[in-house]
């Protein structure tokens, strides 16, 4: 991480920039389709018939509001210094806030009159969410997954086929996550008349990080009503795990102005930052131009994207959205990194003090909390995104503590 | 005069069409560029994009991209391909146009990259990533360099957005001649004369055409609706295809001559 910026609240600025990140790097082709969807997008977004529509879904099928907890056990594990709510995300219609987005975005498809949906998917949850979205709304659905990721991730890839969608196997690159990303591009480029791209997080080209986190600010919308209520007082600090980022924006984002709380976002440092191995783009990644727009990228001294290294699927990704690189940049979140092994003891303890078997991914924030919560001063709050459960990582989990289910 | 103005006046005051074809740097490998850039001169070829390789390159087809990965496996750096230039311009006028997607050049530095550009005798910049939008990062840098900057305009481009793309043009302009990646196809939008009078009513500067462009009769058909005819992917096949080949630059050449040959004016 190199940039400064002054923070500002109202990003993005009319052309999509965060400051010097974001924007529309991509071939002119899209660059009309993206124009279009910007303009389609602010018509509907503030239609109450839209809203009234997306609120039912939220509400009725997702499962909306979600439970803010407080963890009393895990609060006293820690010390006792802070009371620790855990935003449970994982509760959602398909185990993870990905439906926020997919729910909002597969509506806002039907509304622009797009009869067909493709997504890129890494570990499959983004493709599930959006297969199921699109089966509830009756859209076409076709999702590319590296071919990589298809055979270390079969059980999602039945999900997605049993709920309708296609899963279209991507061969090019190295076959994982970015380079699915690059054939949904493509796709999208040859078919943008009868085709809406659901991206999974708070990146690519604006209008997405926009898009994306509107819709998952619902997070943080409710988490801030919940805890004025429970604590009578915004919390001290918000935890939340950042790969893409949309789960952490989303809970951020209402927050933005509220100075005193502090934001962390926690990346995944794999193996440990000063290796090869790890997906901590902010923390060890410089400033690049990547899926169409500008933000913290890992790559060569050549400008070549080098791939992420994460036991977590959903944080296994060389970039990350650039309302991230912009609050990193402008000091108003501040992003720290945690190894696959402190993800697994996190694992451990949220199951052991409060019954929760929580999604690798959320791990990174409850190895955050670890260290955070015993720093800070007695009568501290502080919420945790739980973002997803980790039912889908049992297997990674029982290999990453050394045991063969 | 920049070597690609001084071409395309050549070229119509004889009343021709340029052939442009698309090679990418190091591909199969880095020894093979100055040989292949050559034998594209010998074949007619009046303006040359190269490639310069990205590890994720989205508007490329899988031709294209698969020869991107095998140029970056090879070593292919930009300084290595600016090398290459080096050479090349030592022995030639024909202008060359590095064709790449943005984030190699915005980590090199895009003023350096183009200050060292212009050194070795680079005439312009194609980023197909970079529309005219967020060009504005890149075009002084370039300018100052004395280097034009390529914008391409693709079907999907609204007659608004056309003239804004062609004030912001320099070199050339770039038609898109379908949606979608690079790649050769069987037919070439016979559709192209409409939108090619709409570019050509928003600008004085030449036009080309480029994707899916293969055959002598496709670039016949397109070298009498624009000044320059845009040969890529067709050209990439025929080098992988003939990689370890004794007579590659020699098929590489003939090839070139076939797609130049109908873009000149019948002499009688």
């Amino acid at each position: 991480m190199q940039a400064t910026e002054t923070y500002r609240t109202t990003v993005p600025d009319a052309r999509g920039h965060f400051g010097i990140f974001g924007g529309r790097y991509v071939p002119e082709t899209l660059m009309p389709v993206l124009i279009e969807l910007e303009k389609q997008y602010y018509s509907v977004k503030d239609d109450p018939e839209f809203q009234k529509e997306l609120r039912y879904y939220l509400r009725d099928y997702v499962g909306r509001p979600t439970p803010l907890f407080l963890a009393e056990r895990l609060s006293r594990e820690l010390g006792g210094n802070a009371r620790i709510y855990l935003k449970r995300e994982d509760l959602c219609h398909t185990g993870a806030h990905k439906i926020n987005n997919t729910m909002g975005q597969a509506l806002l498809a039907k509304r622009i009159g797009k009869p067909r949906v493709i997504a890129e998917t890494g570990a499959g949850q983004h493709g599930v969410a959006t297969a199921t979205a699109c089966a509830l709304l009756d859209l076409q659905c076709e999702v590319y997954m590296g071919a990589e990721d298809i055979e270390r991730q079969k059980l999602n890839v039945f999900r997605m086929e049993l709920l309708g969608a296609k899963v279209i196997s991507v061969t090019s690159g190295t076959s994982t996550l970015k380079d699915a990303t690059n054939e949904a591009m493509r796709d999208w480029m040859a078919r943008c008349d009868d085709t809406h791209y659901i991206i999974g997080s708070v990146v690519g080209p604006h209008p997405f990080p926009m898009i994306v986190r509107d819709f998952q600010a619902v997070i943080g919308d409710e988490t801030k009503e919940q805890i004025l209520e429970r604590e009578g007082r915004l919390p001290d600090a918000i935890v939340a795990c950042v790969g893409g980022g949309s789960n952490a924006m989303g809970i951020f984002y209402p927050f933005r102005a509220d100075l005193e709380t502090a934001l962390y976002g926690v990346e995944a440092a794999g193996f440990g930052i000063h290796t090869t191995q790890h997906a901590a783009t902010i923390g060890a990644g410089q400033v690049g131009v990547f899926h169409g727009a500008k933000s913290y990228v890992l790559q060569t001294d050549d400008g070549q994207i080098t791939p992420a290294h994460s036991i977590s699927a959903g944080l296994d990704y060389p970039g990350t959205g650039p309302e991230h690189s912009y609050y990193a940049a402008t000091g108003r979140a501040q992003y720290v990194s945690i190894t696959d092994d402190e993800a697994l003891e996190g694992v451990k303890l949220l199951c052991r003090t409060e019954g929760i078997i929580p999604a690798l991914e959320s791990a990174h924030a409850v190895a955050q909390l670890v260290k955070l919560v015993p720093t800070m001063p007695k009568d501290s709050v502080v919420v945790m995104n739980l973002s997803g459960r980790g039912d889908k990582d049992v297997f990674s989990i029982a290999k990453g503590i050394g045991m063969n289910l | 005069m920049n070597r690609i103005d001084k071409v395309f006046a050549e070229l119509k005051e004889r009343g021709e069409a340029a052939l442009i074809p698309y090679l990418t740097a190091g591909f199969p490998n880095l020894e093979a560029t100055l040989p292949l850039l050559r034998a594209l001169v010998r074949g007619g070829a009046d303006v040359i994009e190269l490639g310069v390789p990205f590890s994720d390159p989205v508007a490329d087809g899988p031709t294209i991209q698969r020869s991107s990965s095998e140029a970056l496996a090879a070593g292919t750096t930009f300084p290595k391909i600016l090398e290459i230039v080096k050479q090349f311009r030592a022995e030639s006028e024909t202008p060359i146009v590095l064709f790449g997607a943005y984030n190699p050049f915005f980590h090199y530095g895009m003023e350096k990259a183009a200050r060292d550009a212009a050194t070795v005798g680079v005439d312009a910049f194609l980023i197909p990533d970079l529309p005219a939008d967020e060009g504005t990062e890149a075009e002084p840098a370039i300018r100052e360099a004395g280097l034009y900057l390529i914008y391409l305009i693709a079907p999907t481009t609204p007659p608004d957005r056309v003239k804004f793309i062609c004030s912001r043009g320099s070199g050339f302009l770039y038609y898109i001649s379908v949606k979608g990646v690079t790649g050769a196809r069987t037919s070439v939008s016979l559709e192209l004369e409409k939108p090619l009078a709409q570019v050509h009513a928003a600008t004085k500067l030449p036009v080309a055409v480029g994707f899916g462009i293969g055959t002598p009769e496709q670039a016949a058909q397109v070298g009498r609706l624009a000044e320059g005819v845009v040969v890529g992917s067709a050209l990439v096949d025929l080098v992988g295809k003939n990689r370890d080949a004794a007579d590659r630059d020699q098929k590489v050449e003939e090839y070139i001559r076939s797609m130049k040959a109908p873009l000149k004016p019948l002499t009688v």
